[in-house]
């Protein structure tokens, strides 16, 4: 359509612009199609999960997940988090709750730990194994546990730490990944603090308590988050190392509880086993959910 | 490296020594052993071993179920990694473009990612259920019995699908960071350019947001092969019997439950070779984009 013509035709022109609002908004219409969809494609197996942990056991039994809320979700609840059970009854909600909180805050805080001092070795110093070190902690991206299961546990049971936190949190806080987010973080820290610190007569302990941790608090603070959800969530490991009952965390237990549950009633004791995986899920997504701004700026960043 | 540097010889000693420590007990030693005893001959009850050169991995090359499974893995890999890359693309799209519950959009499509994977399987597991899970009457409605577990198609189907809705939310999160780094300047013009939303997109849009594919295709795909370790136990509810599974569980199950040490041994040794191949491919794409010093 040339200018000329839309100055000579007016009515033209205004049904141009109404068919093109109507497609505009056609168009915003079916974005938001797609996002309501992909929305409910990821809350579905979780509502309905959570849902069904409301409801008692011959529910399930009889007719699935359910869609809707019935009376039995505290008596669940209650039995998921204080009734013992599993093959030595050693076991309870509570137990493996306080067994993740362990693992996920001594997993976050001694990656972040180790991954700040190596990296302030590494962009601070100067000496003779600094590129050494570096490749040495990049290797480690090499060797997922996945591809080393059966000999690490052998090298755990024979330095005696299997069932023990050490042997569960220790082996798996190495981390590349840390080292090279406060690497390059550091890098980033203006050259003048260093030297002003210097001036001032700071050594590298003061300069690295009093400077650069604080400075690097939004840094601790999003890998914390993220670290936090990431062993809290750990599998292959927890199941691999504890094979004593009390040790066993939420997320290491529940497949075990829920076998129990289902094996040794009549009525298997499905939405009690629901209830269990609400609260597994329910910490990280909650810090997920209220952090998103840390969490996404840690993720984001770290793996640059 | 920084410029002005201490320069205490033992300290930065002190500082890397944990990290280094627990990389030489837990990481190398480990591998170390893992490569050595893949060249042995291993009675299950004691120390006992005999050398038997490579024998181990040619009894592996040669077994029809380990093809099978190599075979099971790519299909796996590729599903996922795709399937999962393109619904965090849509979605990242969508959610950039749109301007009401932009954020509430955001939530919703990424909070997914705290789910841990072992429970992923358990509502995989309920969804599947053998004769009334949603998924599994949905199937029934088409005239198929599905049944989780006996048919290899079906528990295969029901893997991959569990992994791409635990995959997608960081494929997601990682689009849409880069899609809102895109200047405005750049799409402004765009849009004076080409009226077409989804001629912009590929023409525009989309080679700007390689480098966080490219990164997003390898992280997928290493996600694919190790991370899914967690779904396939649970769906699987430990019974590996004829069931599709990837060669990371064929690993921990031939090691653990088999107690076939040089067979599983052998089986890390080429998934370590697989893991370092993807990490040179890796580093030569991102190379070219940043620089290190």
């Amino acid at each position: 359509m040339t200018v000329t013509d839309t100055f000579s035709t007016p009515p033209a022109v205004t049904a141009v612009k109404v068919k093109k609002r109507f497609r505009v908004k056609r168009e915003t219409l079916i974005d938001h199609l797609i996002l309501v969809l992909g929305a409910l494609f990821m809350l579905f197996p979780v509502v309905l999960t959570f849902m069904t942990s409301s409801y008692d056991n011959l529910a399930f039994a009889k007719s699935g997940l359910q869609f809707g809320w019935s009376d039995q979700f505290f008596e669940n609840y209650e039995r998921a988090m204080f009734e013992t059970s599993g093959f030595t009854g050693a076991i309870d909600g509570v137990s493996m709750l306080t067994n993740s909180l362990i693992l996920g805050f001594g997993f976050a805080i001694g990656k972040i730990v180790i991954s700040m001092m190596a990296a302030y070795a590494i962009v601070y110093f100067r000496f003779r194994f600094a590129t050494l070190s570096f490749w040495i902690i990049f290797t480690t991206l090499l060797l997922p546990l996945e591809v080393r299961i059966l000999p690490s546990y052998e090298v755990v049971q024979g330095l005696g730490l299997g069932n023990t936190y050490t042997g569960l949190i220790v082996p798996l806080i190495a981390s590349a990944t840390g080292t090279f987010f406060f690497r390059q973080f550091f890098r980033s820290v203006p050259e003048e603090l260093v030297e002003a610190a210097r001036i001032d007569g700071a050594g590298p302990v003061k300069f690295f308590i009093d400077i650069l941790v604080p400075l690097s608090k939004t840094m601790i603070a999003a890998l914390f988050i993220i670290m936090f959800v990431y062993g809290w969530n750990q599998y292959l490991w927890p199941t691999l190392i504890t094979t004593d009952e009390g040790m066993f965390t939420l997320v290491r237990g529940i497949k075990n509880i829920i076998q129990s549950f289902t094996d040794s009633s009549s009525v298997p004791e499905f939405t009690v086993g629901f209830a269990l995986t609400t609260i597994t899920m329910l910490p990280p997504v909650l810090i997920v959910i209220f952090f998103q701004s840390w969490f996404v700026k840690g993720l984001t960043e770290s793996d640059k | 490296m920084k410029r002005a540097a201490f320069s205490s010889p033992w300290m930065p000693v002190l500082l890397l020594l944990p990290q280094v420590s627990i990389i030489f007990v837990f990481f190398y030693w480990p591998a170390f052993e893992a490569l050595e005893s893949s060249f042995y001959l291993q009675d299950p009850f004691g120390f006992t071993g005999t050398f038997v050169g490579f024998e181990n991995y040619l009894t592996l090359f040669q077994n029809s179920e380990y093809l099978r499974i190599s075979i099971f893995t790519l299909v796996f890999t590729v599903s996922v990694t795709f399937f999962s890359l393109a619904f965090g693309l849509l979605f990242a799209v969508k959610a950039d473009k749109v301007i009401r519950g932009a954020s509430t959009y955001k939530t919703l499509l990424m909070w997914v990612y705290a789910v841990a994977p072992p429970v992923a399987g358990i509502l995989g597991v309920s969804l599947f259920y053998q004769g009334h899970g949603l998924i599994t009457q949905l199937f029934g409605f088409f005239g198929h019995e599905f049944v989780i577990g006996v048919n290899y198609y079906d528990t295969g189907f029901a893997l991959i699908a569990v992994s791409i809705w635990k995959q997608v939310p960081i494929n997601f999160i990682f689009f849409l960071s880069g899609l809102q780094s895109v200047p405005r300047s750049i799409r402004e013009a765009a849009m004076i350019d080409n009226r077409s939303s989804s001629g912009r997109f590929w023409t525009i849009t989309f080679p700007l947001l390689a480098p966080t594919a490219f990164f997003l295709l390898i992280t997928n795909i290493t996600y694919a092969m190790f991370d899914t370790f967690g779904v396939i136990d649970v769906m699987l509810r430990s019974e590996p019997g004829n069931n599709p599974m990837t060669l990371t569980y064929k690993v921990y199950v031939d090691g653990f439950r088999g107690g076939d040490l040089g067979g599983s041994s052998a089986q890390s040794v080429i998934l370590m070779l697989l893991v370092l191949a993807l990490t040179i491919f890796q580093f030569r794409l991102i190379e070219r984009r940043i620089h290190y010093t």
